[in-house]
């Protein structure tokens, strides 16, 4: 016989079917026929867990999903093509081909026309007839899919071993010879009937399949046999333990005959050589018929058999130790794998879940917060020990409930919320997990959150203290407000703030002073716990508000002090001693295209090249330059840990398409008067802008330096006439939300915090990356470039790309000028808020400055006179403006 | 004298033609030349529906097919990627599918028996161009309800048919399914010519070509490159093979992992590069000529060409690394 063809099916993977192929199982849970859950799920129309059945079975094994829709009650139609388009848009499910079952026709047809990849029809067969046969065939490999051919002709279903073979030749002559079928897509089902059932023409019912099956191997080239298992061992129902065994048996026997495919629940298997011996021997007297009293003596032998079964676990050393120990270990080392089953262990000794709590875990995360206190353990390390105690407490709840034990175990009740109009939360979520590693229960509010809605919730919760947090500059101005309103209300709950905008600084003179009660500061996720400490200690509580206060004073008189002291130049003095650049001897470098750019996806493997780690050890706390960390005597270990965990999802992301990285930018015609670029849009009519000119306002130093030196805005690195401007706008934060959330519903927040750290960082290499091809490419004034990575971070290169929001440009509204003119929102999907933050977080906007004397500088603190001109040149009023830059005032 | 594309590919590797956008955008024809007489009052603006060119500006478009035969290209393709009623429903020129697709046969082949008859040792050939139009059968166009779509099969069977008829009409010699993004509108394409050919009782040679989105090698529609294959696997295909989306250096390996699996002769049309940010490419005709080369490695690789940003001088340097391979 020549080489069989494989069976060649797809969903957006390929499944091939060859000789060497082990049995294919198709998943046979999506059938309103055999599952009354699916089909009460599809009448109630709940797509989302009818979807979860389908997942479940693809994780479970299953490598063709079977779906049948056929009920008297619902529109089999309508439901099999809904089914498998909503299958469509889940690739964890749509990888694998389909199985479109029906007895209808017109089900299997409208069925047909939904999948891209090629399925198998479920069935067809001469039952009507050869006519309607020949018909259906022609269609079904006209819409490119393979078919299984039941055993069933105008007679009825063959149920001898001669009608089955009779049948199967007969359909696979017609179809490989009249309709021209490929005969590897054509699977035979020759009928699996139950033995066993006391009657004894279905003694034969085992041995006439596999002679079937053994008969179309060998007869009938390339085509393939499957079958319905369970049906075998039917007449056992209610003894697992024979039936597993007896599918098992037929599986292998129906295998070794050339069955390639088949249904069966792989939960309803045992290991054939897994069978008990005496068990296996009776089951295939029955199969194969080889005794008389086959049946009579398995039936007996059912009566005797339960089956328990042992998996052995990997034994470390530490596992010898108690359970209690060994809680605590795993707490300490942040090992998930055997929480669940120390903590039932230690469970069964204990009269209430509550004291498994408040000892043995508790004792584990004090164990944590000591050594982390101690220095000796890290941000990274706290984290995933608060990852084990939260799997451990997630074990327990259901206990906890029904003991009906309500008391608070709490040290304290905390509301957590990035203020409104900010989006960035790595620092917050890490302060909520050292929180909760120390005991106190955290109700995070999320972010963007109003101040009335965080105070209805400090009420609501009974909170002990309020935490905010924000990054931006505006901010500030939310934190100070929050700050009034609870004092207006007339509350007492200890505010503190933190975040990288936030410093003491501006906590003593600008948020202090609006509330009567406790306001602290506190950017560092480990101190935090000893500020909270002391202010929910009601001994210390009082002591240490009088201390905070009167420590915030002297911060404030000592920084008006040195205010009154600081000298500012008037704005029109500054301008008279800008730091313009010399535009004589400098020709402007035309750029090769002139307007805003499409949109630019970037590879995430190619920046991971430009990765700059430093910073994102910065965000564990962990501070050091990359690489020297990871050898450094005292965190060295831990870093190099954090960055093995980084580098190996950052390769889950980069592999599997995660996270996404987008960009935009624009190339500009501009010139400068004083303080004021105006760029011009070549395209705006075709974008449909309202304006060809943009006016950015750059405001300029005003701090009193010596004599003959310059005071510098942006502005003066553009030339009056002719020259250009750039600006742009990356994300590398398209899908971070859903990851994180992703890990954080999984309990895991060291991972979902980590995709936060990783995306942030992505984001910056691609603005670094962005950068590099705008100097050699689409603006080309820099030849360069082959500077490495370390170049790069340290910036040895022509021009420069300030970010609106930082020093040389704090106007975070400069933002929604850039967005306007690039269009970043519609190419790209960054959104601002209303302080201007961007969302996805993991995002970078700037400028490009392409002169090679320009240079990053901070604006610092300006003064009135400033302001009441920027509104002048700019139209904005000076209450907005006073607001945008209130931290430089 | 009738020459036989399959009896062709089996003396020889074929070069298809570059890109047809391109070319027409270096005309730099206006809205009235667009509509020409004929559309002079038509309702809708039609500069940019460069298929109605083959009614409005015929010269202009024979011409382009002339330069690319004179490059060296064996195989045109027709001006008709989008030449379905659903594509052309964007300029309510739903009524004129028909004759755009006969004309746009007609046009190529007219051309390609000039040059065959000046040297009957190259004969040229015409590909009907059928695109993938701007729906998709697989992909929900609402991210809310992800069962929705906003195009069915049977309306693109019968898209299709129309199609197919006109070009088989106009005199093609072979039919190509091309820049396929979903599996489920070629599928829907094959079947509407299976169904054409059924109703002619005369068959035509079928070029299956995908799209790939990503560096991840899948389609659009999220197939991989051997499950696509698979999935156009039940007819007999003349060639099967990728076009657009990559330059021909990010296309090999794809085109590599095609190559190895299909039973087919397999078909490569890669554009002239990546376009840059501004939607332009870059790429020199050398420089293509140069990447292409470890595509006529593959021993089944029957057909070489040229996709987005490609031009005349692209396909010369291509049809010289063919000759010289």
């Amino acid at each position: 016989m020549q080489n069989r063809k494989p069976m060649m099916l797809s969903g957006l993977e390929p499944l091939i079917i060859d000789e060497n192929s082990n049995f294919i199982n198709v998943g046979e849970r999506c059938n309103v026929a055999g599952s009354k859950k699916f089909l009460r799920l599809i009448k109630e129309e709940s797509f989302e867990e009818a979807l979860a059945i389908a997942r479940n079975q693809v994780d479970g094994g299953a490598q063709i999903l079977d779906v049948n829709m056929d009920d008297g009650l619902i529109d089999g139609k309508e439901a099999m093509v809904n089914f498998l388009n909503l299958i469509q848009s889940e690739p964890d499910i749509a990888k694998i081909p389909v199985m479109i079952d029906s007895s209808k026709w017109d089900i299997i047809e409208a069925g047909l026309k939904c999948v891209q990849g090629k399925s198998v029809v479920n069935s067809i067969s001469l039952k009507s007839g050869k006519d309607e046969f020949v018909k259906q065939a022609k269609l079904i490999k006209k819409y490119g899919a393979a078919t299984v051919v039941m055993a069933f002709d105008e007679d009825g279903q063959a149920d001898t071993y001669q009608r089955r073979i009779d049948i199967c030749k007969r359909s696979y002559d017609i179809l490989v010879d009249e309709v021209g079928f490929a005969a590897q897509d054509i699977i035979f089902d020759p009928n699996v009937f139950p033995v066993a059932t006391g009657m004894e023409e279905h003694r034969t019912n085992g041995i006439d399949f596999f002679k079937a099956t053994e008969w179309i191997t060998n007869n009938l080239p390339h085509a393939n046999v499957s079958g319905g298992v369970s049906n075998i061992s039917f007449s056992f129902r209610g003894n697992n333990t024979v039936r597993e065994a007896m599918h098992s048996a037929f599986l292998y026997h129906a295998g070794k005959a050339g069955m390639k495919v088949g249904i069966v629940n792989p939960t309803m298997l045992e290991i054939y050589d897994d069978i008990d011996k005496e068990l296996l021997i009776k089951v295939e007297d029955v199969l194969l018929n080889r005794t008389e009293d086959a049946t009579e003596a398995l039936i007996e032998f059912a009566e005797t058999v339960k089956g328990t079964k042992k998996k052995e676990a990997d034994v470390a050393e530490w596992r010898s130790l108690d359970a209690v120990a060994r809680v605590q270990y795993s707490l300490v080392k942040g090992i998930t794998e055997f929480i669940e089953a120390d903590v039932e262990e230690i469970r069964l000794t204990y009269s209430e879940s509550l004291e498994v709590i408040e000892g043995p875990l508790m004792g584990g995360m004090n164990k944590v917060g000591d050594l982390f206190g101690e220095g000796k353990m890290f941000l990274p390390q706290v984290v995933k020990s608060a990852r084990v105690m939260k799997k451990a407490v997630s074990y327990l709840q259901p206990f906890l409930e029904q003991e009906k034990d309500s008391c608070s175990l709490s040290a304290g009740k905390i509301i957590l919320a990035t203020v409104k109009g900010d989006v960035h939360d790595i620092g917050k979520n890490i302060v909520k997990v050292v929180l909760e590693c120390n005991n106190f229960e955290v109700i995070d509010l999320g972010v963007m959150i109003p101040n009335d809605k965080i105070i209805e919730a400090a009420i609501q919760h009974k909170a002990d203290i309020i935490g905010v947090s924000g990054l931006i500059t505006p901010s500030l101005e939310e934190m100070a407000d929050l700050a009034k309103m609870l004092d207006e209300k007339g509350l007492d709950i200890p505010l503190i703030v933190g975040g990288a905008t936030t410093s003491k600084a501006h906590t003593a003179v600008k948020i202090d002073p609006n509330y009567r009660n406790i306001v602290a500061h506190s950017n560092d996720a480990s101190k935090s716990i000893q500020v909270i400490s002391d202010i929910i200690n009601p001994k210390k509580k009082e002591a240490y508000k009088q201390k905070l206060k009167s420590e915030y004073k002297e911060v404030r008189t000592e920084y008006l002090k040195r205010k009154e002291a600081k000298k500012f130049v008037d704005i029109s003095t500054a301008k008279t001693n800008s730091s313009t650049l010399n535009f004589d001897d400098y020709t402007p470098v035309e750029p090769r295209y002139l307007g805003a750019s499409n949109v630019m996806h970037i590879s995430l493997s190619e920046l991971k090249k430009y990765i700059d780690w430093t910073y994102f050890f910065r965000a564990w706390e962990l501070v050091g330059k990359f690489p020297a960390i990871l050898t450094d005597d005292k965190i060295g270990e831990e870093a190099t840990k954090l960055y093995n965990d980084a580098l190996e999802l950052l390769d889950v992301i980069i592999d599997k398409h995660l996270l996404k990285a987008r960009a935009v930018f624009g190339i500009y015609q501009a010139k400068s008067n004083g303080e004021v670029v105006t760029v011009k849009n070549p395209n705006f009519e075709a974008e449909k802008q309202e304006n060809e000119f943009t006016d950015f306002v750059f405001p300029r130093q005003q701090k009193e330096k010596k004599a003959g030196a310059t005071y510098s805005s942006l502005s003066d690195y553009i030339a009056p006439e002719n020259d250009y401007l750039g600006m742009f706008a990356v994300t590398a934060g398209i899908g971070t939300n859903e990851l994180a959330n992703f890990y954080a519903e999984q309990g895991d927040d060291y991972k979902s915090i980590l995709v936060k750290a990783i995306a942030d960082r992505l984001a910056e290499a691609a603005s670094e990356y962005l950068h590099k091809e705008i100097r050699t490419n689409y603006w080309g004034y820099s030849a360069e470039d082959n500077l490495s990575n370390n170049d790069l971070i340290a910036e040895k290169y022509d021009g420069i790309r300030p970010a609106p929001g930082y020093p040389a440009c704090p106007n975070h509204k400069d933002k929604k000028r850039i967005f306007d003119l690039l269009g970043v929102s519609e190419k790209i999907g960054i959104e601002l808020t209303e302080s201007y933050a961007m969302q996805p977080v993991a995002s970078v906007s700037g400028f490009y400055f392409a002169n090679p004397n320009a240079k990053y500088f901070g604006v610092g603190l300006m003064k009135n006179d400033q302001i009441n001109r920027i509104a002048e040149l700019s139209g904005e009023s000076v209450n907005e403006l006073k607001k945008l830059y209130s931290a430089s005032l | 004298m009738k020459y036989n594309i399959k009896e062709e590919l089996k003396k020889r590797r074929l070069v298809l033609d570059g890109a047809m956008g391109t070319m027409i955008q270096k005309l730099e024809l206006t809205e009235e030349d667009f509509r020409g007489d004929r559309f002079k009052n038509w309702s809708l603006p039609l500069k940019g529906n460069n298929d109605i060119l083959v009614l409005t500006k015929p010269e202009a478009i024979k011409q382009i097919h002339a330069e690319y035969f004179e490059a060296g290209a064996d195989i045109a393709e027709t001006n008709t990627f989008s030449g379905t009623t659903i594509a052309q429903s964007d300029y309510a020129c739903e009524e004129l599918v028909y004759e755009i697709n006969f004309e746009g046969a007609k046009i190529a082949r007219e051309i390609a028996d000039e040059f065959t008859a000046k040297n009957t040792e190259k004969p040229r050939f015409v590909a009907g161009s059928m695109g993938p139009t701007n729906r998709t059968a697989s992909l929900s166009p609402d991210v809310s309800n992800p069962g929705a779509r906003n195009v069915t099969y049977d309306e693109l069977v019968e898209a299709y048919s129309e199609q197919v008829r006109g070009l088989m009409d106009g005199g093609c010699d072979v039919l190509m399914v091309e820049t396929i993004f979903d599996t489920l509108n070629a599928k829907a394409a094959m079947f509407a010519c299976e169904t054409v050919f059924e109703e002619k009782g005369k068959k035509l040679p079928i070029m299956i070509s995908g799209t790939l989105t990503d560096a991840s090698g899948r389609t659009l529609s999220g197939q991989t490159v051997e499950a696509f294959l698979i999935s156009v696997s039940h007819m007999d295909l003349l060639s099967v093979g990728l076009n657009c989306a990559f330059g021909a250096k990010d296309m090999q390996p794809h085109l590599h992992a095609l190559a190895a699996k299909s039973p087919f002769m397999v078909s490569a049309h890669p554009n002239a590069g990546l376009p840059n940010a501004f939607g332009e490419y870059d790429q020199t005709p050398d420089e293509m000529g140069i990447e292409i080369k470890p595509f006529l490695k593959e021993k089944n690789l029957g057909i070489i060409g040229g996709c987005c940003g490609s031009t005349p001088a692209h396909i010369e340097a291509i049809a010289n690394q063919v000759k010289n391979s």
